[in-house]
């Protein structure tokens, strides 16, 4: 069938001459390239202890923040699951009781807060839409897990450490 | 044909109207319908002397009948005025309707905790849906905003004076609807405020119906106190025979289960069948329940996402032969494959 485009090229075989028959010329010249790549600048890190330069706007892991007197931020308002397309936010509410108000800023907290990592496409939308400023996408990779539930993150492994200027070590 | 020709001609911002001599211009607006209708915050259809106190509802009156043109000097509260043959309002049609309410917003804003991710009303609160249509997004307001600590009323009901507006509803609702009145107005002008004054239990078989007036979050259902937030929450119509009230309510479904049950509001969010403290609080059971349809609700709301108009939806793909066909080509293939 001739081609539509005009453009096809037929490959001839033709039989090889000597030189290329013993085939070391071939080799030689492929073991050259391979020599040459050992003084070119590698275009991989070794990435755990080398990292490249990460955007300013990159998101990673979400952590749940604490105000300036170690509260939790977060009020269960729901906006957060509500804005996600992936819908990998959840969470239980709970009232702050009498005496609790150094742990919780508002009277209303989360006292259950999972991320399902597996679901979460690091859109932002959360982020963008809490209104205590108490969800950032501002932490590493996700790392790799081997069973699907531990994918689901909770409170324990999203919340921001209680930050104490006391304990700073001022070596 | 002698009450055809009672009725009177109003035009809303030009929309003419006919209706019954000594409707009121809100209520003539409602006949309309749609986005010319002014927000009220303290009138409720139901209870006798609402309306007049939040002056959200103001209209311009740009002439006053057909007998009397000369339009009304200042801005009228719409729920309170009665149209005349031949009136002429303006509402969303008058820049000076406009700014006058968004003058009226910033004053109910003024005491209001701006707490709306904590209150359990957002979502459906009349005073969130009217600050976003005609609030500004800044506060002028440069003192303290009172505050209170939140008293209980009861087992059942919290209330939360700091987001109170002051209108009255639910002192109506007492008045009206039970025999002894146990919470009302103390003080006066600013300081005043809705309470027992003896902290004491609200205590009657109607008394719930206090939570569904209140236009803000200042009295909430206890059992449903921080349970979920109503965008999570699916309503559906149900009723049952009860022996103390019309039994027609709304059930609010998270999965399987009622979180909370409520009066069926219209598209005002009034209510017009009061429902029982038993059927409110009691019956929380799927069982105790016979269910109708899901709740319509207005496209614009929040609580619309997810939300479908019948039980159990059917797949897109049901009905569409073509699709089923290829579905059934696709299945072959793979299970060749296999």
């Amino acid at each position: 069938m001739q081609s539509l485009s005009n453009r096809k090229k037929v490959i001839e075989q033709k039989p090889m001459n000597f030189w290329e028959r013993i085939y070391l010329p071939a080799i030689a010249k492929g073991l050259s390239i391979t020599l040459k790549h050992f003084f070119k600048k590698k275009s991989t890190v070794q990435y755990p202890e080398q990292e490249r330069p990460y955007s300013k706007n990159f998101r990673g892991q979400h952590s749940l923040k604490r105000d300036e007197l170690g509260r939790e931020r977060c009020t269960a308002c729901g906006l957060c699951a509500l804005s996600c397309p992936a819908e990998a936010i959840t969470m239980i509410a709970e009232e702050r009781k009498k005496g609790e108000e150094h742990l919780y800023r508002e009277e209303k907290y989360a006292a259950v807060y999972e991320i399902n990592m597996l679901r979460c496409i690091f859109c932002g939308l959360c982020e963008e839409a809490c209104p205590k400023e108490a969800i950032y996408l501002d932490g590493p990779h996700v790392t790799a897990e081997y069973l699907r539930k531990d994918f689901i993150y909770g409170k324990d492994k999203l919340l921001e450490p209680k930050f104490d200027i006391t304990k700073l070590n001022q070596d | 044909m002698a009450e055809e020709q009672n009725k009177i001609k109003v035009k809303i911002d030009g929309i003419t109207v006919e209706v019954d001599p000594g409707t009121t211009i809100l209520n003539a607006a409602r006949k309309i319908g749609g986005e010319i209708v002014p927000p009220a915050m303290c009138y409720y259809t139901n209870l006798e002397g609402s309306g007049g106190k939040c002056r959200t509802c103001l209209v311009k009156v740009s002439k006053g009948s057909e007998a009397d043109p000369r339009p009304m000097p200042k801005l009228m509260a719409s729920c309170r005025t009665s149209v005349m043959d031949g009136m002429e309002v303006q509402n969303v049609t008058s820049e000076e309707v406009q700014s006058a309410r968004k003058g009226v917003v910033e004053f109910l804003l003024i005491n209001h905790p701006l707490d709306c991710p904590v209150c359990d009303q957002a979502g459906e609160c009349d005073l969130q849906d009217l600050s976003y249509e005609h609030g500004v997004g800044q506060s002028r307001y440069e003192f303290e905003k009172r505050t209170f600590e939140p008293i209980s009323l009861g087992d059942k009901i919290q209330l939360h004076m700091n987001r109170c507006i002051l209108c009255y509803r639910c002192v109506m609702v007492a008045n009206q609807l039970t025999e002894k009145r146990q919470h009302g107005i103390l003080y006066r002008g600013e300081m005043s405020e809705i309470s027992t004054y003896i902290e004491q239990a609200l205590d009657h078989d109607f008394i719930g119906n206090v939570i569904d007036v209140c236009p803000v979050g200042a009295l909430t259902d206890k059992t449903f106190r921080f349970k979920n937030r109503v965008w999570f929450t699916k309503p559906v119509n149900a009723h049952r025979n009860c022996d103390k009230c019309c039994g027609k309510v709304t059930l609010w479904y998270k999965g399987e289960d009622v979180l909370r049950v409520t009066g069926r509001k219209d598209e005002f969010g009034e209510v017009h069948e009061f429902i029982c403290n038993t059927c409110r609080f009691d019956k929380k059971q799927t069982a105790d329940w016979i269910l109708e349809k899901p709740t319509e609700i207005a496209s614009t709301s929040v609580i619309n996402s997810n939300h479908y108009t019948s039980f159990n939806p059917p797949a897109v793909i049901a009905k569409n032969e073509k699709l089923q066909l290829t579905n059934q080509e696709q299945l072959k293939r793979t299970e060749r494959l296999k």
